[in-house]
C-alpha cells in the first residue's frame, strides 16, 4: 500500500489536471473591433396559468358532460362533446398530461423523496374520480382524449363472446399493477410509454407508437373502445369508483318496462338484463359458493403477493440501473466488452461498480417490498370478480352495469319510454 | 316475503355505503398525504450538459421529429478558434466553409469571420436535428462551448420524457419549470 501510494497520488493529480485542462484548451479572445458575444434565446416553457386553465377545461367538460349524460339525455351532444375533447386535450394539448397517465405522478410522488407532484396532475387524477363517484363514469363519455377517438371511430359494434370478454378485462387490472410499480420504483412510466394514440394526437411517432395506435383504432371499428376495456389501467380505478356511484346514468327516462329492445345495443355488454323470468339458481348453493369464495379471497391475495414477489428481480430489469449493472456482470463474466451505450457512458463517468450494484441492490429491494402489494391487490380483485359471479340479484328493470357503463349513451334511443317534458 | 326483501335491501345498502366510504378515503387521503409534495409550477425536462456524452440519442429518441433537443452555444465559453472542433470534420485538408469540410450533417452551423483570427460559430435552430456530433467534435478537441438542451418552444412535456428513459448516462431529469434550462456557462 505504503509503495502505491506515489503512484495514486500521480493518478489524481493527472485526472485533476485533465479536469480542469478540459474547460479552457483555448484561451477566450480579447476582441479589438469591440465584438460583443451574441445571446442565446432561451424560449420559456408553457406558464403554468395555461395548466390551471387546462383543469378549468377539464371540470368545465366534466360538468357538461354529465348534464348530457343524465339530466339531457343527448348521445348527440356527448358525441359533439368528445369531438371537443379530442380537439382539446388530444389535437391542442398533444395528449399530456392526461389524467391516465397521473395514476404514475401520483405513485412516484408518494413512494419516492425528491419529486414533487405539479398541482395539476393531482387535479387531473381527483377530479375524474370524484366525478366517478358523484355521477358514474363521464369522464370516459365525453372528456378523455383517449376515449373519444375511440367512440367516435366505433362504427360497427361486434358483441365479444362473453368468456372472452370477462377474461380480458382482467389485463387492465395487470397493467394498473405493474404500472404502479414501476412508478413507485422510479423506473419507468409504462402507461405513457404505451399509450397508443399520443402518437396520433402529435402526427408524429416511432413508427410502432403509430402502428399500435393504428391497429387498435381498427379493431376498434368492430370491438369499441378495445383500450378502454381491456387495457386502460385509469379505467380500474374509474370502475371501481362508479360501482358506488350517488347517481348514475340510466337506459329508461321514466319506468323500465322491461320491453327488451335495448337488450342487444351494448356494445361494451355492460347492460345487466332484468331477470323475472329466468330460473334462479337455489339460494341454499349460491350461498355456500358465495361463503367458499368469500374465504378463498385471502387465498388469492397471498398467492397473488407470492407470485409477484418472485418474479420481483424479473421485473426489475426494467430499471435502468439494474439492467446496466447486470449488463456489467455479464461484461466480466464472458470478457467481452460490451458495446451498450449505457455501459461506455457508465466507464465515462466514473463512477465505481460496487456504488453501482449497491444502488442496484436497494431497487431491486424496493421491487421486493413493493410488488406483494400488486400482488395481493390482483389477487383481492380476482376473488372479488369471482364473488360478484356468485350474485344474482333479483332485478325487474333493465340497467347499466355501473362499473362497466361508459355513459355513452346509445341505449338512450332504443327506449321507446318517453317523458313528457 | 316483503320482510325478507327489505332486509336484503338494507343489506346492500350497506355495501354499497361502506364502499362509497372505503374508496372516498383514498381520495382524501392521497391529496393530505402529498399536500407537502406537490409543487404548484411542475416540471420541465432537461438536460444537465455536465453529464451528457453526446450519444446521439436526443436526435433519434425525442417523440418530436426533429427532436426538442438542440445544440446550444456557449459564446463566452468558446475559443472563437479557426480549426473548429465542432464545425469541421476530423482531419480536413482545407479550414473552409464546404459542405465536404463540415461535421454537422445538417449544415445548421454558420461560421463568420470575425477579426484575426477568431471566427464566430452560431447553430441555426431551425435546421439543427440534435444529432450532438458538434458536441462531442468541440468538447474533444475545443473547449466544450457546445452543449445539449431541450427547448422548451418546441418540447411538448410529455409526462415520460422518451430521451430520459433511454439516456446511457442519465443526464436527464425532472427540473422546476421556473429554472428551465441549465446554461454551461452560467455554473
Amino acid at each position: 500500500m505504503k509503495k502505491a501510494l506515489p503512484y495514486i497520488i500521480l493518478i489524481l493529480l493527472l485526472f485533476w489536471h485533465m479536469a480542469l485542462y478540459a474547460q479552457d484548451r483555448f484561451p477566450r479572445p480579447e476582441f479589438e473591433s469591440g465584438h460583443v458575444y451574441p445571446t442565446n434565446q432561451m424560449p420559456v416553457p408553457r406558464a403554468p396559468g395555461w395548466e390551471y386553465f387546462d383543469v378549468l377545461v377539464l371540470i368545465g367538460a366534466l360538468i357538461v358532460t354529465t348534464w348530457l349524460a343524465l339530466k339531457k339525455r343527448s348521445r348527440q351532444g356527448l358525441i359533439w362533446m368528445s369531438v371537443f375533447s379530442l380537439a382539446y386535450f388530444g389535437f391542442y394539448r398533444q395528449g399530456c398530461i392526461c389524467a391516465v397517465g397521473s395514476v404514475q405522478n401520483v405513485s412516484l410522488a408518494l413512494f419516492n423523496t425528491g419529486y414533487s407532484i405539479p398541482l395539476t396532475a393531482l387535479l387531473f387524477f381527483i377530479i375524474p374520480l370524484l366525478f366517478a363517484l358523484a355521477y358514474g363514469r363521464v369522464f370516459c363519455a365525453g372528456v378523455c382524449p383517449l376515449g373519444a377517438i375511440q367512440e367516435l371511430t366505433g362504427l360497427k359494434p361486434v358483441k365479444l363472446p362473453k368468456a372472452v370478454e370477462i377474461i380480458l378485462a382482467f389485463v387492465p387490472f395487470i397493467y394498473l399493477g405493474i404500472a404502479i410499480l414501476f412508478a413507485s420504483t422510479n423506473s419507468q412510466f409504462l402507461i405513457c410509454r404505451y399509450d397508443p394514440f399520443v402518437g396520433i394526437f402529435r402526427l408524429d411517432a416511432p413508427y410502432t407508437m403509430i402502428i399500435f395506435g393504428a391497429l387498435l383504432l381498427l379493431a376498434g371499428i368492430f370491438v369499441n373502445r378495445p383500450y378502454c376495456r381491456f387495457l386502460c389501467p385509469y379505467g380500474v380505478l374509474l370502475n371501481i369508483f362508479s360501482r358506488f356511484a350517488g347517481k348514475h346514468l340510466t337506459i329508461t327516462p321514466a319506468e323500465c318496462t322491461n320491453c327488451r329492445l335495448c337488450e342487444e345495443v351494448c356494445p361494451y355488454d355492460a347492460i345487466i338484463p332484468s331477470d323475472t323470468e329466468q330460473k334462479r339458481e337455489e339460494p341454499e348453493r349460491s350461498r355456500k359458493r358465495f361463503i367458499l369464495y368469500f374465504l378463498l379471497v385471502p387465498l388469492f391475495a397471498v398467492t397473488g403477493a407470492f407470485l409477484l414477489y418472485n418474479l420481483a428481480p424479473g421485473l426489475s430489469g426494467v430499471n435502468n440501473t439494474v439492467r446496466l449493472a447486470r449488463e456489467i456482470r455479464t461484461e466480466k463474466k464472458t470478457g467481452n466488452e460490451s458495446e451498450l451505450k449505457d455501459v461506455v457512458a457508465f466507464k465515462e463517468s466514473g463512477k465505481t461498480e460496487s456504488d453501482l450494484f449497491s444502488e442496484e441492490e436497494l431497487i431491486i429491494g424496493r421491487f421486493r417490498s413493493g410488488s406483494p402489494w400488486a400482488g395481493a391487490f390482483l389477487g383481492i380483485s380476482f376473488g372479488i370478480g369471482m364473488i360478484s359471479l356468485t350474485i344474482r340479484t333479483k332485478r325487474n328493470e333493465y340497467k347499466p352495469h355501473q362499473g362497466k357503463c361508459y355513459s355513452c349513451g346509445r341505449c338512450f334511443k332504443y327506449c321507446p319510454v318517453k317523458v313528457k317534458v | 316475503m316483503k320482510e325478507g326483501n327489505n332486509k336484503y335491501q338494507s343489506r346492500r345498502d350497506f355495501v354499497r355505503t361502506a364502499g362509497k366510504l372505503i374508496v372516498a378515503v383514498p381520495l382524501v387521503i392521497i391529496p393530505v398525504f402529498l399536500a407537502k409534495k406537490t409543487s404548484a409550477s411542475g416540471y420541465v425536462w432537461q438536460i444537465d450538459p455536465f453529464k451528457c456524452t453526446q450519444c446521439g440519442q436526443c436526435k433519434t429518441n425525442c417523440v418530436l421529429t426533429p427532436s426538442a433537443s438542440k445544440c446550444v452555444h456557449a459564446f463566452r465559453m468558446c475559443g472563437y478558434c479557426d480549426l473548429c472542433g465542432g464545425y469541421l470534420r476530423q482531419g480536413v485538408k482545407t479550414i473552409s466553409t464546404g459542405a465536404e469540410n463540415q461535421l454537422c450533417p445538417t449544415g445548421a452551423i454558420t461560421r463568420k469571420f470575425v477579426e484575426e483570427p477568431y471566427f464566430e460559430y452560431t447553430i441555426n435552430e431551425e435546421i439543427c436535428d440534435g444529432c450532438a456530433k458538434c458536441v462531442k467534435g468541440c468538447g474533444d478537441f475545443g473547449n466544450g462551448s457546445l452543449y445539449m438542451q431541450i427547448r422548451h418552444d418546441r418540447c411538448v412535456n410529455c409526462n415520460q420524457c422518451s430521451i430520459a428513459r433511454t439516456c446511457p448516462s442519465n443526464a436527464i431529469s425532472r427540473i422546476p419549470a421556473n429554472i428551465a434550462y441549465l446554461p454551461k456557462d452560467k455554473r
